[in-house]
């Protein structure tokens, strides 16, 4: 890795290692995604995935490394609030969104902009932020259930809905916690064109374990292991990796 | 030691005698003496005091002391000399030989033997010195203790005398201490006064620092107060020094109340370390689990001061298992009934279990009265162990010490080498899969909660022997309990161990500076913002379990 | 058309259209205006006529309604759980009692002038620098609204920042308070110790003992409720309100949507921290004394149970609360004084067994029943359920 990876790179993470107790949950990691790229992360379970998630969304801080966000900014010295206004999203592995509160209300609370108390205690909803809500509910097929309360929602709708306030918003960079957990074939297949079509205008890591979902996002994927990255490159490249296949694939 | 056995034996075969021929007509040379001191003029009785001072014998002070009270008279048929006690109208007479009661007699048929204020000098000096001289270890120390405080130049010579026959060696060196004040204060030999500065200086005692404080003193007017310079800098160096001894004693006090305090914070805090810290339950009646416990040391007592008065050293054995059981049992009774409805919703299960709380002082109260109940300490809990440099280490609070420290160890026992400690621990850890292995996970936790509180129960126990059982005494605890679990950090028994400990010696180094009241606020006040920089305590979980 | 607009009407409507909020502030409003009328200008032999000490009791419980209210706030919609609200309310009340304090002048037991008599029995020689300006009324309403807000501001400020949450929380505000009962049980603080401030005379030049001067406590205490009430109704309806909620339920999605969630805390604990100072400023001149009692963590959690009781969340359901547990504690104390500690005990663990949506909350007895059947059923036959694991 050199300086002009980290300046092209919208996320860089160079000598990243956590560890809790004496376990090393990240171990001396470096990976970069690029502007405008889809990227896969697998690996066994303890590999480190939601571990790397929480250093780069400010939850975790890492014991040493560095990790760069749009090439100048370091988001080690960040915390969550100030990472997310940058404009790095976060779906949670099991899907987190407001229960008691309306599929609306959850889209609105991730409405873009206005995050201060005394703005938001005298806030009005525009014109366009509507539409924005609008759009989002289409995309997310929650139109009919805007008024539904969030927690009475199925689990699949759950996802959408979190993805949804994902894209309310406005990240360059949505980080993607094993998004087709839980739901149906036709659920995963719609999840996979969702995430495929917002990688057009963003850039998305996405931590999965199902294969056939990682199959059809069709992009890199990196093996994490024991807090590093083992191998990298297209799918059909890594399971071929001796290594994986021992590692993980293998199981 | 040949001579006082003799003289033992002596003494032994007098009495004898005396006992069997109680008679005028075998008097013997102590009866000859008594009867001298009914002697007509005062000088007369003074010779007759030095000379039964001069037997050495023990019935000589009872005599001398009665005289000196106004208690030695005559009897006015016969000239005999009796001891009086006034019984209402009559006066009782015992006689000085053999300490037995002769009878009574009208306040007309006696007549006091008359002593001048000369005589009566000369007798306390006598006395003093014949205790000096008593056979008794005790009487003698405390004599010489005595001695140093009347610091009298008349005790001079007796001391030296005592000194010279003395062989109990902590009672010479009573008496060097006692020599020594005197020969400082009225001596007016400079190079023995300044040997005397040099072996008071040995003593780590407040009294002897006092003493030298008093001539290393200036006046109103700047001047020192001791005259002669030289002794006024060796008073003052050793005052200093002895100062600076006794506050390294001061130190350990301190040290000692301090550690004192964290066990009795330690045994209010341990069972909460178990439900709080292992089951993550806020039962903010563990106060009144405590106070059950006060309570059932107390009922237990009032059962054996009833039935068998004999096995009152027992009844804490007793009282024990009992409030363990007692409020192990209501513990159980709280978590099936109230508890496992609520968990996962902490916020709730802290005010249900603040409902319970009220509940039970109430029904203390009902039963038992809002007054505070009287529990007993037995006897190997009474006193203290004290040291000449101050150091009061009282039995009840050394007892305690060791007690929460037992508790503590039986506690992580039971949580490692047991059964149920590994089926508790399973059940915190992963309760589906601790439930698919076969635990009755419902079961466990009510025996945990059991536990917990039956710990409480037993911190009761102790906490009756130093507070005072009340309604009220658990509420007292259960800020402070908190406390300590949260700065040590949760789930851990280390972590409550150190907690206690160092919230309890903190709290009493501080109190000298700060007073009581102030040394709590700031602790407090300390472990608010200590948590604002450790969340989860002192001794924290880290990782992503922490999260759930 | 859109959900979004039509969740969003004006307040007034949206309180018109809940019945039970609609009803309540509806009784507390005609009453401010009815109890006084009945009680100053009702003749004594009339049946209507409002006793006096009515007056002052109704006075007292609309005080506890609006310190319900203050935190079911911060407890109901964003779910810090504060045991340490009575210190708050203790604050506004000692600013009062300060101010009445130095009204008394020279008509104390030892008629000195300068100082209060607890101040002259102490042997103090002048006021310390903490008692200034709280001769001039105005000062000290600020104070009853500056001292509470600052402390929970500041409270907040390490508390929140550091990101302590839930039982933690609870148990520091609880050691909050306890730390500030201690303190004030201390003669040289300056407050009056053990006793606190007592004996008032008279505020604004009028006396505190007339039946008009407990009409106009009352009649404030009433609008305070409301006042408060559409405060808090405002910030729970604003966008503010439904990131509370959203910090409520999802503390870690607040914070990675990119609210900074120790803000919003902070700016709600302060409001409510504020609205419990009033409640005590207008709490002590009705009962004529504070001390540090007040600051007993006891107190404090009583006030939950209120909050608990009538539904929290409902901003109406604590003050339905607060009257009610304050009407029934005064009636037991009076007729059964043994069996109020039982009856308060049982309220905490039914309400929160049985009923935890509260009075409010809960649509009717048979909706409470049905909810609590298995909980019942349990309770009665524990062992058929125990290995059920339980309903975690």
């Amino acid at each position: 890795m050199n300086a002009s990876q980290a300046v092209n790179s919208i996320l860089y993470l160079d000598g990243v290692s956590v560890s809790f107790d004496g376990f090393k949950a990240l171990n001396n990691l470096s990976l970069y995604v690029n502007e405008g790229e889809l990227r896969a992360i697998i690996g066994p379970n303890g590999a480190g995935k939601t571990t790397m998630m929480d250093v780069i969304t400010g939850k975790t801080r890492p014991d040493s490394g560095q990790v760069i966000f749009n090439g100048d900014v370091d988001l080690t010295q960040l915390d969550e609030a100030a990472i997310a206004n940058l404009g790095i999203g976060r779906k949670f592995q099991k899907p987190t969104v407001f229960e008691n509160q309306t599929v609306f209300d959850n889209l609105e609370l991730a409405l873009a902009g206005n995050r201060r108390p005394h703005e938001s205690l005298f806030f009005k909803l525009q014109s366009e932020q509507m539409d924005r809500i609008n759009e989002t509910l289409i995309s997310t097929s929650l139109s009919e259930h805007q008024g539904r309360i969030a927690g009475d929602l199925s689990h699949g709708q759950k996802q959408w809905l979190e993805i949804g306030m994902l894209l309310m918003q406005e990240p360059d960079l949505l980080l993607v916690d094993e998004p087709a957990a839980g739901m149906t074939d036709e659920e995963t297949e719609n999840t996979a064109r969702l995430l495929k079509d917002i990688a057009k205008t963003r850039s998305v890591v996405v931590v999965e374990h199902d294969m056939e979902f990682i199959k059809a996002l069709d992009c890199r994927v990196n093996v994490l292991h024991e807090g590093s990255v083992l191998a990298e490159g297209s799918l059909e490249k890594v399971q071929a990796n001796e290594q994986v296949i021992e590692v993980y694939l293998g199981r | 030691m040949f001579r006082n056995d003799i003289k033992i034996c002596l003494t032994l075969i007098a009495t004898v005698l005396v006992a069997v021929f109680s008679a005028p007509a075998y008097a013997d040379v102590f009866t000859d003496g008594v009867q001298a001191l009914n002697a007509k003029s005062y000088s007369d009785k003074g010779r007759a005091i030095d000379a039964l001072a001069s037997l050495s014998d023990e019935r000589s002070v009872a005599v001398l002391d009665a005289l000196l009270a106004g208690k030695l008279v005559y009897k006015k048929s016969d000239g005999r000399v009796f001891i009086a006690h006034k019984m209402g109208g009559v006066y009782a007479l015992t006689s000085p030989v053999n300490s037995k009661e002769v009878g009574e007699v009208a306040k007309s048929d006696i007549k006091k033997i008359r002593i001048n204020n000369k005589l009566r000098g000369k007798l306390k000096g006598l006395l003093g010195g014949l205790t000096l001289m008593s056979k008794d270890p005790d009487l003698r120390l405390s004599a010489a203790n005595k001695v140093f405080t009347a610091n009298d130049p008349a005790m001079l010579t007796l001391l030296e005398r005592a000194l010279a026959r003395e062989e109990d060696a902590d009672i010479k060196v009573r008496l060097t201490r006692a020599h020594a004040a005197i020969v400082l204060v009225h001596s007016t030999d400079r190079a023995a006064r300044l040997s005397a500065v040099k072996t008071l200086e040995t003593f780590t005692d407040p009294d002897v620092s006092s003493l030298l404080g008093k001539l290393a003193f200036l006046d109103d007017a700047g001047q020192p107060i001791e005259k002669d310079p030289a002794v006024f800098k060796a008073a003052k160096d050793a005052h200093k020094s002895v100062e600076s001894q006794l506050a390294k004693w001061a130190l350990l006090g301190n040290l000692f109340q301090g550690v004192s305090l964290g066990s009795v914070l330690l045994l209010a805090a341990v069972g909460l370390a178990i439900t709080f810290g292992v089951m993550g339950v806020i039962n903010m009646a563990h106060g009144e689990m405590v106070m059950l416990g006060a309570y059932t040391t107390f009922v237990v007592q009032d059962v054996i001061r009833t039935h068998f008065p004999d096995a009152f050293d027992w009844s804490l054995a007793i009282a024990v298992p009992a409030a363990f059981l007692v409020a192990g049992a209501v513990g159980i009774v709280i978590e099936r009934g109230v508890i496992r409805f609520l968990y996962g919703r902490p916020l709730e299960t802290l005010l249900a279990t603040w409902g319970v709380s009220l509940v039970l002082q109430q029904m203390i109260r009902s039963i038992f009265g809002p007054t505070n109940q009287e529990v007993g300490n037995p006897s190997w809990m009474s006193g203290a162990i004290e040291t000449s440099t101050g150091l009061v280490l009282t039995y009840n609070r050394i007892w305690i010490i060791v007690f929460s420290l037992g508790v503590l160890v039986m506690l992580a026992l039971i949580a490692r080498k047991t059964m149920f400690g590994l089926q508790m621990r399973a059940v915190t850890q992963n309760r589906a899969m601790a439930s698919s292995m076969g635990i009755r996970s419902g079961w466990v936790d009510a025996l945990t909660f059991g536990l917990g509180s039956g710990v409480a129960g037993i911190a009761g126990v102790a906490l009756s022997q130093i507070d005072n059982v009340s309604p009220n005494l658990g509420q007292a605890y259960i800020i402070d309990s908190f406390m300590v679990v949260v700065f040590g950090g949760v789930g851990n028994l280390w972590g409550t161990l150190v907690g206690a400990f160092s919230l309890g010696i903190l709290n009493k180094f501080m109190e000298p500076y700060a007073g009581a009241v102030l040394a709590k606020i700031l602790i407090l006040v300390g472990i608010i913002l200590f948590i604002q920089k450790r969340p989860r305590g002192l001794f924290a979980l880290k990782g992503r379990a922490v999260d759930n | 058309m859109s959900i979004g607009t039509l969740s969003r009407k004006p307040m007034i409507m949206r309180i018109l259209d809940d019945r039970v909020a609609k009803s309540v502030l509806g009784i507390i409003i005609v009453s401010a205006f009815l109890i006084p009328i009945l009680n100053l200008w009702v003749p004594e032999s009339s049946p209507l006529h409002v006793p006096s000490y009515l007056v002052a009791l109704f006075g007292k419980y609309m005080t506890y309604a609006l310190l319900a209210l203050s935190v079911d706030l911060v407890w109901g919609y964003c779910g810090i759980l504060s045991l340490g609200h009575g210190a708050f309310f203790a604050l506004g009340g000692y600013a009062i009692g300060m101010h009445m304090m130095r009204q008394i002048g020279d008509r104390g037991v030892y008629g000195n002038p300068e100082l209060p008599d607890f101040m002259v029995f102490l042997n103090w020689q002048e006021l310390p620098w903490y008692w200034y300006g709280f001769d001039n009324f105005g000062f000290a309403v600020l104070m009853a609204i500056v001292v509470p807000g600052l402390l929970a501001f500041i409270f907040g400020w390490f508390a929140f920042r550091s990101r302590v949450t839930g039982v933690y929380l609870s148990i520091i505000t609880q050691a909050m308070t306890y730390a500030l009962l201690l303190a004030f049980f201390r003669n040289d603080m300056g407050f009056g110790g053990n006793n606190g401030l007592t004996d008032f005379k008279d505020i604004l030049g009028f006396s505190l003992q007339t039946d008009g001067m407990r009409a106009s406590l009352f009649f404030l205490s009433s609008v305070a409720v409301v006042g408060g009430y559409l405060i808090c109704r405002m910030i729970v309806d604003s966008r503010l309100g439904r990131v509370l909620v959203a910090i409520r339920d999802s503390e870690s999605r607040a914070r990675f949507l990119g609210y900074r969630v120790e803000y919003f805390k902070l700016f709600v604990f302060t409001v409510s921290a504020i609205l419990a100072g009033v409640a005590g400023a207008l709490y002590v001149p009705q009962v004529g004394i504070i001390n540090p009692s007040e600051f007993a963590p006891a107190n404090s959690i009583e006030i939950v149970i209120w909050v608990a009781l009538g539904g929290r969340g409902t901003l109406i359901g604590p003050i339905i609360g607060a009257i009610a547990v304050n009407y029934g504690k005064t009636y037991f104390t009076g007729a059964f004084p043994e069996a109020w500690l039982f009856m308060l005990g049982g309220l905490f663990i039914t309400a929160t067994l049985f009923l935890p949506k509260g009075i409010v909350g809960t649509k009717s007895i048979i909706d409470a029943f049905e909810r609590n059947r298995l909980k019942l059923a349990k309770f009665l036959r524990p062992y058929d359920y125990v290995e059920g694991g339980d309903g975690r």
